[in-house]
């Protein structure tokens, strides 16, 4: 998808992650730009979703840098909750709270943490549930939501914070083929409508449709990176290779 | 005193020669009352303040260093000695060392009365299981739910009341509803230290009357009763607590 290239929101610089003595990230550099929209893709235990969640704070990095939007996540004095309120995440496994409703679950965080007008909120919350298409099912509890009802759920509770940067960890890792489709057009609409994303997808197909830019990761490292049309018509690393041959 | 429950239980004792004289007696039945009231008081005091204690301790098992080794200290303590050797050091060795008020008509009263004795070593007795019962609800809420609220920015205070503590009572509302049973029964401690609740009563009222067996009985009915409305309203609120589509 063509955009004008912004101003870099996301800046990962040379990081380094270690688990104890084993090194989960190693040299990973990557910038992500206003409007982009960027796939990481690449074998399991590769490091994506530490990747994700050094971006937001939920792990700190062993060294390197990562800045989100010009602030620098590894900086003690940062505010982290005012960059996790800036930075939104989706995982795999919804992660909804179960005791409250669709719409509550969107509305808390604005209310609760940014202390937000309820009323307006609501109005906005019910906005976004309509956008993702649940408008039906904003009084339902999670529990009584489709795997793929509830991840459109958890994709609006991010976005009610207004993020600068939306990640998603195999947001449709979960889901069947159907409910999958959903979820994928929510995101892509978010993409086309210029929210800065970094996907983290096995979908290889949706990858090349959306992606601007796709970095191939592999043993914490970024093996290859470029457009979709080059990651997947004409790899220049055998590993590239490997991997695409074994999963498409 | 007339009426039909008076007629009831004269003619019980003119056939049977037991005699109920609660419902007989004015003086007795005032007694009585009395002692049921004051049971009644000193459990619902002593069952908020436990659950108050028990979420303090819950807040600081998780802010660590000295907070935590408090709070642990507090339940060793309280948990593994008998509630009467607490009541009574409370009573008799702290009770004894503290300085005496002057009342309004220029006697000297304890500054603090049995009754305030004995609702504090309840609840501090009840509130070390309340912090292990609470604890133990909040270590069962998965931990995608913290990792969902950091995400979003909470803050450990909003974290906890918005979430760990909602999902968490759901999971340990049961073991709760134990607790607070035996800290009804619990209360006869008290007539230890003379605080003039049931059992306190109903032995006055024996002791004077001889009716030691018809006084067994009767208090045996009002602690089923009791103890039966209480777990009522427990498994009311579980009820009113439930949500659809989740088991806890
Ligand atoms: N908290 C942790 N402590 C120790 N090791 C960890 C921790 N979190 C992740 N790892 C390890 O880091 C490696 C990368 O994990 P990560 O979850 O980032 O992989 P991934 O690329 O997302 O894999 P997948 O595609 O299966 O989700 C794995 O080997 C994992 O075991
Ligand atoms: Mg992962």
């Amino acid at each position: 998808m063509a955009h004008e290239l912004g101003s870099p929101v996301v800046v990962v610089r040379d990081v380094e992650k270690r688990f104890g003595n084993y090194t989960v990230l190693r040299e990973v550099s990557l910038t992500v730009r206003r409007g982009e929209t960027v796939c990481i893709i690449g074998p399991s235990g590769s490091g994506k979703s530490t990747l994700l969640r050094c971006i937001n704070g939920l792990v700190p990095i062993s060294s390197g840098s990562i800045t989100v939007g010009g602030r620098e996540v590894a900086d003690a004095k940062l505010d982290v909750r005012a960059l996790r309120r800036d930075v939104g995440i989706v995982f795999q496994q919804y992660n909804l709270f179960p005791h409250r409703t669709a719409l509550d679950n969107v509305m808390m965080a604005p209310v609760i943490v940014l202390h937000q007008n309820p009323a307006e909120v609501r109005a906005r919350a019910e906005a976004l549930l309509a956008k993702v298409g649940l408008a039906d099912k904003m009084a339902s509890y999670p529990g009584e939501l489709s795997g793929g009802q509830q991840q459109r759920v958890a994709i609006a509770r991010s976005l009610a914070m207004n993020p600068k940067v939306m990640l998603f960890d195999e947001v449709t890792a979960a889901l069947d083929p159907e409910t999958k489709k959903e979820v994928l057009i929510t995101i892509q609409a978010l993409a086309a409508e210029g929210m800065t994303c970094i996907l983290v997808t096995h979908e290889m197909g949706f990858a090349r449709r959306v992606a601007d830019h796709v970095y191939f990761t592999d043993g914490g490292v970024i093996v290859e990176h470029g457009t979709p049309e080059a990651i997947f018509s004409a790899p220049t690393q055998a590993r590239t290779r490997d991997f695409l041959d074994k999963i498409l | 005193m007339t009426g039909p429950v008076v007629d009831l239980f004269t003619w019980i004792n003119s056939r049977t020669g037991l005699n109920f004289s609660v419902f007989t007696d004015t003086y007795d039945g005032e007694r009585f009352i009395t002692g049921l009231i004051t049971t009644v008081e000193l459990s619902v005091l002593s069952m908020v303040l436990s659950v108050l204690l028990g979420l303090a301790g819950l807040w600081m098992l998780g802010a660590g260093g000295f907070w935590r080794a408090l709070a642990r200290g507090y339940v060793q303590l309280f948990r593994n000695t008998p509630p009467l050797v607490q009541l009574s050091f409370f009573y008799f060795a702290l009770g004894g060392v503290l300085p005496t008020l002057t009342d309004s008509r220029g006697a000297q009263v304890p500054a603090v009365s049995g009754f305030g004795w004995a609702v504090l070593s309840f609840s501090l007795f009840a509130g070390a299981f309340n912090v292990e019962i609470f604890r133990s609800g909040v270590e069962a809420v998965p931990s995608a739910m913290i990792e969902a609220a950091d995400s979003l920015g909470y803050t450990r205070l909003q974290l906890y009341r918005h979430v760990l503590v909602p999902l968490g009572l759901r999971i340990c509302l049961p073991s709760l509803t134990n607790n607070m049973v035996n800290l009804v029964k619990t209360t006869t401690l008290a007539y230890a230290i003379g605080v003039p609740e049931l059992l306190y009563a109903a032995a006055q009222i024996w002791s004077e009357v001889m009716n030691v067996r018809e006084m067994m009985d009767l208090l045996l009915v009002v602690y089923i009763v009791l103890v039966a409305l209480l777990v009522w309203l427990m498994e009311r609120w579980e009820r009113a607590l439930r949500v659809p589509g989740y088991t806890p």
